[in-house]
């Protein structure tokens, strides 16, 4: 009963360590059923997995807890059911249930990651070795879709600024660009000019860098299902989601302020920066309140949206001075 | 075929057959199987129906003119009534589970966005069709006058069309958006064509009478085309 159960209630910080220790025991468990399956066969490769059969069927991606300032919120993560069944990548068509039923064609081994451009190091990065590139930690981020929508999802990964660091960005670096695989053969959306492909999107250098802005390689204890960006994509909680690039194959470091795809598609609803900010609307819907899939019953009125998705005294000082309506 | 539209029993088959998209999201409702986000998918589930009850009532009269059955013409009122009745439900998805029903959030939001203008602006345009929508209506009004306010269901089908045009404007997403546009191109384009033909044939048979008159009537003969049919 959907209309009348009431599904939002806030989880004091003690309830909602309970979730968490039930699938980290059961992913314990299976980190160490994986660990000796791999003395026999190589690492399986990701796939699409149906989001109503749960956690379980990916090889685990076991981590610690992260200690960065603002990468644990309290707030109940969103079902594994919805995080893997309604999300947007075009790539795979633009019906949120589209990634859930198209990706499972997506090959994720071997998979390499080209970073290039304005960096002392550039090279060609194979999945295996960014795994173990630096130890992987759980965050649990909100996530706010441009679309109004919102979540809560327990990442594996770990930040960005590893690699970054490892590749050395000479002085000319100003941002990073990252490009999403565009296989025509493996991924149907392609078929369709909703974008241009490949895909991509940027940050500036100090936003790659910052702690929050996660290279993620799994979810829910488990390597990334391919309809949420398997192999890696980036996940930058205080910007709205498209910001996140999934499945990505390239990292350019540039000097120059890159136009990234929906900048191109639609240049006067869709800025560079892309925060989260309940103050500047989307030409076609407010941005002040959002809806958190799950949580919120039908007919409860819809949360408030925070100033950088709550992540402002994380990432404020980024900003600093900038009109936040003129750079949007 | 007309028989069986003019059978006693078609009018209350339509009439519960056009419920079905509305149970259908009610039982998916109840049942929690509308998706991760169950407001998005009734508001969208009900606008979907008012686009094809629009074009179904359109579909009227170029359908009863292609084939001849003339007892279609019964069932177009009800027809229209559902496009209103799902454009309510829109409206009270649109304000109950986007904007938790508060007035002024709603007064401001709609001149605010052009999408949701259009599609409101739409919904009050079929408010006095719908109220004039029974017989005694029309006889109060008169036949002409009543056709003439009723061709406003053209602006309307076009304002819906704008409104979801630009609500898929963001995903750039036309797909969908082009069939509808194509159905309504084509029942809007029909009746140009019939109405330039009907026009075309007066005109004709004007000249024909020309010919057997004196010249001197010549400068009063722009004879009005005739309105066309009832079915418009």
């Amino acid at each position: 009963m959907h209309l009348i159960r009431d599904r939002c209630f806030t989880p004091s910080p003690g309830e909602s360590v309970t979730p968490r220790s039930v699938y980290a025991q059961r992913r314990d468990f299976l980190s160490r059923a994986a660990a000796l399956a791999a003395l026999a066969a190589p690492w399986p490769a990701s796939a699409a997995v149906d989001p109503a059969a749960g956690p379980g069927r990916l090889p685990p991606l076991p981590a610690s807890r992260s200690e960065v300032n603002g990468a644990l919120t309290m707030e109940k993560p969103t079902a594994y059911q919805d995080v893997t069944g309604y999300n947007n990548f075009y790539e795979f068509g633009t019906d949120k249930a589209d990634p859930a039923r198209r990706a499972g064609g997506l090959k994720t081994r071997p998979w390499t990651v080209v970073v290039e451009g304005e960096v002392k190091h550039r090279g060609t990065w194979d999945i295996d070795a960014l795994l173990k590139l630096a130890a992987m930690e759980e965050r649990i981020y909100r996530l706010r879709c441009v679309e109004g929508w919102s979540m809560v999802i327990p990442w594996v990964g770990y930040s960005l600024a590893e690699l970054v660091r490892r590749v050395e960005p000479t002085g000319n670096a100003r941002f990073v660009q990252f490009e999403t695989l565009a296989d025509a053969k493996q991924m149907p959306g392609l078929r369709s000019s909703v974008l241009d492909w490949p895909y991509v999107e940027a940050l500036r250098l100090d936003e790659a860098m910052h702690p929050l802005t996660l290279l993620a390689f799994g979810l829910y204890g488990e390597v990334l299902p391919n309809q949420n960006g398997a192999p890696l994509r980036l996940v930058v909680p205080w910007k709205y989601g498209f910001k996140s690039a999934k499945s990505i194959q390239r990292i350019r470091f540039v000097a120059k302020q890159p136009t990234t795809s929906w900048e191109a598609a639609a240049p006067s609803e869709y800025g560079f920066y892309s925060n989260v900010n309940p103050k500047v609307d989307h030409p076609r819907w407010s941005q002040a309140t959002e809806r958190r899939i799950g949580e919120d019953g039908l007919f409860k009125k819809k949360r408030p949206t925070l100033p950088f998705n709550g992540y402002e005294a994380q990432v404020g000082q980024l900003y600093a001075g900038m009109d936040l309506a003129k750079f949007y | 075929m007309n028989a069986l539209l003019s059978h006693r029993a078609t009018k209350p088959l339509l009439f519960v057959l056009a419920l079905l998209p509305l149970a259908q999201l009610v039982y998916r409702a109840l049942t929690d199987s509308l998706g991760a986000n169950p407001a998005e998918a009734l508001s969208r589930g009900s606008g979907d129906w008012v686009l094809r009850f629009l074009c179904l009532t359109l579909a009227v009269t170029p359908a009863r003119q292609w084939t001849g059955w003339n007892a279609l013409a019964r069932l177009r009122r009800m027809l229209g009534l559902y496009a209103f009745f799902y454009g309510v439900l829109h409206f009270l998805c649109y304000a109950w589970l986007d904007m938790g029903f508060v007035p002024a959030d709603i007064v401001r939001d709609i001149p605010k966005r052009p999408f949701v203008l259009a599609g409101f602006a739409a919904l009050m345009l079929m408010l006095p069709l719908a109220a004039t929508s029974f017989n005694r209506a029309i006889k109060a009004m008169g036949g002409l006058r009543w056709r003439r306010l009723h061709r406003l269901v053209y602006l309307i089908v076009v304002l819906a069309l704008l409104h979801f045009y630009w609500m898929r404007a963001g995903k750039h997403d036309f797909a969908e958006v082009g069939v509808y546009a194509a159905i309504v191109a084509v029942l809007l384009g029909w009746r140009i064509y019939a109405a330039w033909r009907a026009r075309a044939s007066a005109t004709a048979r004007r000249d024909a009478a020309h010919a057997k008159q004196p010249v001197a009537l010549h400068v009063t003969a722009r004879a009005r085309p005739s309105p066309p049919s009832a079915g418009t």
